[in-house]
């Protein structure tokens, strides 16, 4: 039982160690507010990269219409925030939830039609329902359409994003070692024999989807409430492509991985803003390089385990913790 | 009442009769081989009792109960099982997780006890855990446990999709050809399991095999089918011994 916590201790003291760190960092204005923006970034990346890696990573489905769930997530979150008026944290999540659930039925309905389709078939579908959701919201009057959606109140800080990235992500985590996950990956590894264990399997992938779904939708609900503007071609195709590299460059199927990429990609092109005509290509010429030499991604389907670093993995039987 | 009964079976693919007036009993703990040439209709029939195709006509009865039009996984929920002519394992998993997979529909926790790891979780995991190590030691595995299924050598491989297919907790298990691609003494260490199997778990095997001194040799009833419908139907003896068998394996 005392070594079944361990790992507990061990992952809570970093969380907090982290949170400590980054704080001081700001108090201190090492991270200005520049910086800081770009940690708010890093927050809603990984949480659009961790939910997106559920759908592809875990469930082996590849969906490209992943801006599209975020876009609902904060068009709906930014409404529900100019119709309420609450205390500033509680206005937020319910906000974000209200945001989540909003994309989470999206996925749902798209997921139904959808996930009877594998492989290719499946990247196009969800791509053009994607690009349907972004022309709807272009086209609708509560939205604003192309003039976009303006005057959220910024109620996104540090603080919300830290907290609730790391929820999301335990969230997954928990997930997918349980037997749900398990069901959730016997479909990525061969749908007819886990039918043929016994496993619904339209059921675990309409329910990884629109969980992939809702998450991306709590983050568009905190992108909505950091830009406080939301313009519907920011939602594009290009957006879902961007997500889906973050997830293959960490590893399709590897949550630390999704973080680690979702760091060094939000960041590179911070880096690369000096050498700006060639930034573009400094970034593709890397993916390239990575996909040659790693093509499974950075951590590949293993998970990164600071409980593993230090040695003191409580028995075998366990996966990493 | 037999376990599994199935009453004027078949299925057209179009134009093409794949199976017809299919009738076979199947009693408890009986061991039965399905053999005909290929393209017979072997796995068809696999196919159509798993729920994996809709049987254009007839019924089968499990227990008493219709399980027409009912999905593959409900039908293994209601306790028949199946393993797969080419091995269809999870490759990438852990030869226990493979196992594991197959008491999901056993297991009870929520999603939400699950997430939030409540005492349940911890229990039901344990002892899942503990279930599928000790059908692992059944079949002499328990070493390979956390090894990746798909290096493990063929013998074995075929072995876990058994081992996994009988954590279903199956009234009747149907082996698609488990012998193809052993030596010989592969295939007699098989022959041992298959017994081993149908008398510790007490179950009814149904079993599709092309190599005949395994199927005349542990077989009780031997069932042969030639373009989808039944030719013959015996003891092992009856078979060897039956024109219409000879004529379809040789040619008249």
């Amino acid at each position: 039982m005392k070594s079944k916590l361990k790992p507990y201790i061990i992952n809570t003291v970093a969380i907090i160690f982290t949170y400590v760190i980054l704080i001081l960092l700001m108090q201190t204005g090492i991270i200005n507010s520049y910086y800081e923006g770009i940690v708010i970034s890093i927050g809603i990346n990984i949480i659009l990269a961790t939910s997106l890696n559920l759908a592809t990573g875990y469930l082996g489905q590849l969906a490209l219409g992943h801006a599209g769930f975020m876009a609902i997530g904060a068009y709906a979150s930014a409404i529900c925030t100019s119709m309420m008026n609450l205390p500033d944290l509680l206005q937020l999540i319910v906000s974000i939830l209200i945001g989540g659930i909003f994309a989470g039925i999206f996925g749902i309905l798209i997921g139904i039609p959808a996930l009877r389709l594998k492989g290719d078939y499946l990247a196009i579908i969800t791509l053009g329902f994607g690009e349907i959701i972004r022309v709807v919201i272009l086209n609708m009057k509560i939205t604003g359409g192309a003039r976009g959606f303006r005057g959220i109140l910024p109620l996104t800080s540090f603080n919300s994003v830290f907290w609730i990235t790391v929820i999301i992500v335990l969230i997954i985590y928990t997930l997918i070692n349980s037997r749900h996950g398990r069901a959730i990956i016997s479909i990525r590894e061969d749908e007819i024999a886990s039918e043929a264990v016994g496993i619904n399997t339209t059921y675990y992938k309409i329910f990884a989807f629109s969980l992939a779904a809702f998450f991306a939708g709590i983050g568009g609900g905190l992108y909505a409430h950091y830009y406080t503007v939301l313009d519907p071609a920011s939602f594009g195709f290009m957006r879902s492509i961007e997500i889906l590299i973050i997830v293959v460059l960490g590893g399709m199927g590897s949550l630390t991985g999704s973080i680690v990429a979702a760091i060094i990609l939000t960041i590179l092109p911070q880096l690369l803003l000096d050498f700006s005509d060639y930034r573009m290509l400094i970034y593709s010429i890397l993916l390239i390089i990575m996909m040659i030499f790693r093509p499974q991604g950075l951590l590949g389907k293993t998970e990164f385990s600071l409980t593993k670093l230090f040695k003191i993995t409580p028995n075998n039987k366990e996966r990493s913790e | 009442m037999a376990l599994l009964e199935t009453k004027d079976l078949g299925i057209n693919f179009g134009g093409l009769r794949a199976v017809g007036d299919f009738n076979i009993k199947i009693e408890d703990n009986q061991l039965i081989g399905l053999i005909g040439p290929n393209g017979a209709g072997k796995t068809t029939v696999f196919n159509l009792l798993t729920g994996v195709y809709l049987p254009t006509e007839g019924s089968i009865y499990l227990n008493g109960e219709n399980i027409v039009g009912k999905k593959p996984y409900e039908i293994v929920q209601k306790g028949i099982s199946r393993t797969f002519q080419n091995i269809r394992l999870f490759k990438d998993l852990s030869v226990i997780d493979n196992v594991k997979m197959a008491f999901h529909h056993k297991m009870n926790y929520s999603i939400g006890a699950g997430i939030l790891r409540l005492p349940y979780y911890w229990k039901e995991e344990k002892e899942i855990h503990e279930k599928a190590l000790d059908l692992l030691k059944l079949f002499n595995m328990e070493k390979l446990a956390y090894a990746t299924a798909k290096n493990l050598p063929y013998g074995e491989q075929r072995k876990l999709e058994i081992a996994r297919a009988l954590a279903t907790n199956p009234k009747l298990l149907l082996l698609d050809e488990p012998a193809a691609g052993m030596n010989p003494q592969e295939t007699n260490e098989l022959m041992k399991t298959i017994h081993f199997i149908r008398d510790k778990f007490q179950i009814a095997i149904l079993l599709i095999e092309h190599d005949m001194g395994l199927v005349m040799g542990i077989c009780e009833k031997i069932v042969v089918i030639d373009y989808g419908i039944i030719i013959a139907t015996g003891t092992p003896e009856e078979i060897k011994n039956n024109k219409k068998v000879i004529g379809a394996y040789l040619g008249e």
